[in-house]
């Protein structure tokens, strides 16, 4: 969790490396809203209010044999971690890398040098598959034993559901909307199979074929207006309030 | 033969808090009690009949020496009495201003026999007040004992604790999981109640006697508690608070626009989502907003959704106005300012919109049978009564459980099944050098409690640390 200054809001991000000597932890984000912006257009050397974490329960990670990982946008970044991760613990691992449109895929390169195998997907099909569609052949042509998904909340949906029937067992990481991130507020609860849990003490990771999608995906727009017009108001140079 | 004085004529009725007229301050975040001038100070304190046998006294978790301030109140030596105060509370006035002193002190105040009992919180906060305007007074610490102490958790136990420890010569380090120090007293009790202003002086107070605060570190994930002992530490003190809302399990429970109280409260106070967009967390209130339980949290978050500016707000609670938890004074303030009860009706149902908003509650009334473990009547609900209730908003305010990070990474420490932290009758844990105080122990109570906790553990660690080789 952090937040830039004291009128800002907490948000939540997935840590996507570390270096322990220099003391740092990155992240990947997209630009969406005003704090992500606001957070894009910091120097190196600039400071933030406070940054907490990491927090959640750590991934599992073990030697499950053959291994599918799928990233889409930003969330690619962490997901390469757990490639790593999954490659250390003897797994053999294949990777999906996928943005909307080919100019908006990261870390391309990096996916391809981890994984043993790499396939790319678009929205549009500007570069690869078009979609994820391609899974279902791949899931009939080789046996997986696990399914890790990261990446936006319809992309983690589409995985699950090509997965379930072939029963291989699906992780998702999920973000829902946050304000203390440690097991206060409710705010991020989610049903998973039937139950309610919450993102910040249960998760991030969830079984993606537990997991009510739906209901996520109108949850994580419950502030749309709001967010909005707080980015919009922010663009033309900050509200009346005279706050930049 | 002694000759008895007459006695002198004692004004039944308290000296009256001057608050802000309903009309206006429901619609506004300002403090709504005022707080007495000098002058309705030292009235109040005259009533005080400084009891040779005060029976105050043992009202107060704190064990404040409540008839030697009023003495000096009287006296007009402010500086004395406040000095008084401190020595026994560090946060008076917070406790000045959100303590049930009803239910406390004056609730065995000699003078409530024969009339209202003397105000004690409010003079408390007159003095609290009137030292934080004019700087504070920084008391002597005993030499340092070269012992480390570490407290989870900046809200009010926790700041008991440090408070205590660190005025005994103990290093303290307290630990804080959000960005901002104070717990409840800043994500919970509105601004209205408590400014925050006067939480952040009474912090800095705690941090000028020497305590080192570390806000945004969560003791189970940033540090555990066994890692903090293999470290340097030689005591720990959990106060970690409360902290899952909870919820009915009803139908249609996720859909938008239903709140838990903690996030509707952590929005409001902590991220300050009533100013919006010059604070950047949003909050959205309807017209019709519903608060569903009948304590003090329930309170807050109704009279915080009519300053929002909420058309209606209704309070459903499932027994009768006897047995509302909240405090009495602020369910007057709340109704005072416009805010329906329903009673003995619950929700059993939430039905949204095409967009996925709450747009009404099904409801059944409710009768009140025999009573149950809590020694409250259970209420049981009338076949057949089903009604609906048109509402856009719904805050759910019926409770919190512990926050369980701790219990999950500390291997050895004991907890109920309720998951609270098991201790002893000075807080100590299952583990050697750990203590717990406060919501994490007791469930869901007041801040005072929580401080009186704070107080009882901090004189258990003191001894454990100074006999420790």
């Amino acid at each position: 969790m952090l937040i830039i200054g004291e009128k800002s809001e907490r948000i939540p991000l997935t840590i996507c490396g570390y270096d322990t000597k220099k003391g740092t932890v990155s992240f990947a984000f997209h630009e969406v809203g005003k704090t992500t912006k606001e957070l894009g257009l910091l120097d190196a050397g600039d400071c933030i209010e406070n940054i907490t974490g990491p927090l959640g329960n750590p991934s599992e990670i073990k030697n499950y044999g053959k291994v599918l990982c799928v990233g889409g946008d930003v969330m690619i970044a962490p997901l390469l971690l757990q490639v790593k991760a999954m490659r250390e613990a003897g797994n053999s691992v294949t990777t999906v890398v996928g943005a909307r449109i080919k100019d908006a895929l990261m870390l391309e390169d990096e996916a391809k040098a981890l994984s043993e195998k790499l396939y790319v997907a678009t929205d549009d099909g500007s570069k690869g598959y078009q979609g994820l569609d391609f899974l279902k052949d791949l899931l009939e042509k080789e046996k997986f034993d696990r399914c890790v998904a990261m990446g936006p909340v319809v992309m983690m949906k589409t995985v699950s559901e090509t997965t379930k029937p072939f029963g291989i067992p699906t992780v998702v990481t999920l973000t829902p909307i946050m304000i203390d991130g440690m097991g206060m507020c409710g705010v991020c609860r989610v049903t998973v199979g039937g139950k309610m849990l919450f993102g910040c003490i249960d998760g991030p990771e969830f079984d993606g074929h537990q997991v009510d999608f739906e209901e996520l995906i109108k949850r994580q727009r419950l502030f749309l207006p709001e967010e909005r017009l707080n980015s919009m108001l922010w663009e033309i140079g900050g509200c009346a309030c005279g706050r930049k | 033969m002694a000759e008895s004085k007459p006695r002198p004529k004692i004004r039944k009725e308290a000296v009256p808090m001057p608050k802000q007229q309903p009309k206006v301050r429901a619609k506004n975040f300002n403090e709504v009690a005022l707080g007495y001038t000098e002058e309705q100070a030292l009235e109040e304190a005259n009533r005080c009949l400084q009891c040779v046998k005060p029976q105050c006294v043992p009202g107060c978790p704190v064990e404040i020496s409540i008839p030697i301030f009023i003495k000096l109140l009287k006296e007009k030596k402010f500086a004395e009495a406040i000095a008084e105060i401190k020595n026994k509370n560090a946060l008076p006035a917070i406790c000045g201003r959100v303590c049930p002193q009803e239910e406390q002190c004056q609730q065995c105040c000699v003078v409530g026999k024969i009339g209202e009992p003397i105000n004690i919180g409010r003079l408390e906060r007159f003095l609290a007040d009137w030292e934080r305007e004019r700087g504070f007074m920084i008391p002597e610490k005993a030499p340092p004992t070269g012992k480390k102490m570490a407290v989870v958790g900046a809200g009010p136990a926790g700041l008991t604790v440090a408070a205590e420890l660190v005025k005994l010569g103990h290093e303290v380090t307290m630990f804080e999981a959000l960005h901002l120090p104070g717990g409840v007293l800043v994500y919970g009790i509105p601004e209205f109640r408590l400014p925050k202003s006067i939480v952040r002086a009474e912090v800095d107070y705690i941090e000028k006697l020497g305590v080192k605060l570390c806000p945004g570190r969560l003791i189970g994930r940033t540090y555990t508690i066994p890692e903090l002992l293999k470290n340097g530490i030689d005591a720990v003190f959990i106060g970690s608070g409360a902290g899952l809302p909870q919820f009915m399990g009803l139908p249609g429970e996720n859909v938008g626009g239903i709140y838990s109280a903690n996030e509707f409260l952590s929005r409001v106070n902590l991220m300050k989502a009533y100013a919006f967009p010059e604070y950047d967390t949003p909050i959205r209130v309807g017209k019709h907003v519903v608060v569903i339980g009948g304590g003090n949290v329930a309170m807050d978050s109704a009279r915080s959704a009519l300053r929002l500016g909420a058309e209606e707000v209704c309070i459903v609670y499932r027994r009768s106005r006897e047995e509302l938890p909240a405090r009495k004074e602020e369910v007057e303030n709340a109704e005072e300012e416009g805010i329906v009860c329903k009673f003995l009706a619950a929700p059993l149902r939430f039905i949204g919109d095409e967009k996925g908003w709450v747009k009404a509650m099904e409801c059944i009334y409710m009768e009140l049978g025999q009573p149950d473990q809590s020694g409250r009547r259970r209420p049981i609900p009338i076949k057949g009564s089903e009604f609906t209730m048109d509402t856009d908003t719904v805050i759910v305010a019926i409770g919190r459980t512990p926050n369980p990070i701790i219990q999950r990474t500390t291997e050895g420490l004991a907890v109920t099944k309720w998951g609270t932290i098991v201790v002893d009758e000075n807080g100590k844990t299952s583990l050697e050098g750990v203590y717990a105080g406060g919501d994490i122990v007791t469930g869901e109570a007041t801040v005072i409690s929580a401080m009186g906790a704070g107080k009882k553990a901090a004189r258990a660690i003191h001894e454990y640390l100074m006999n420790k080789k």
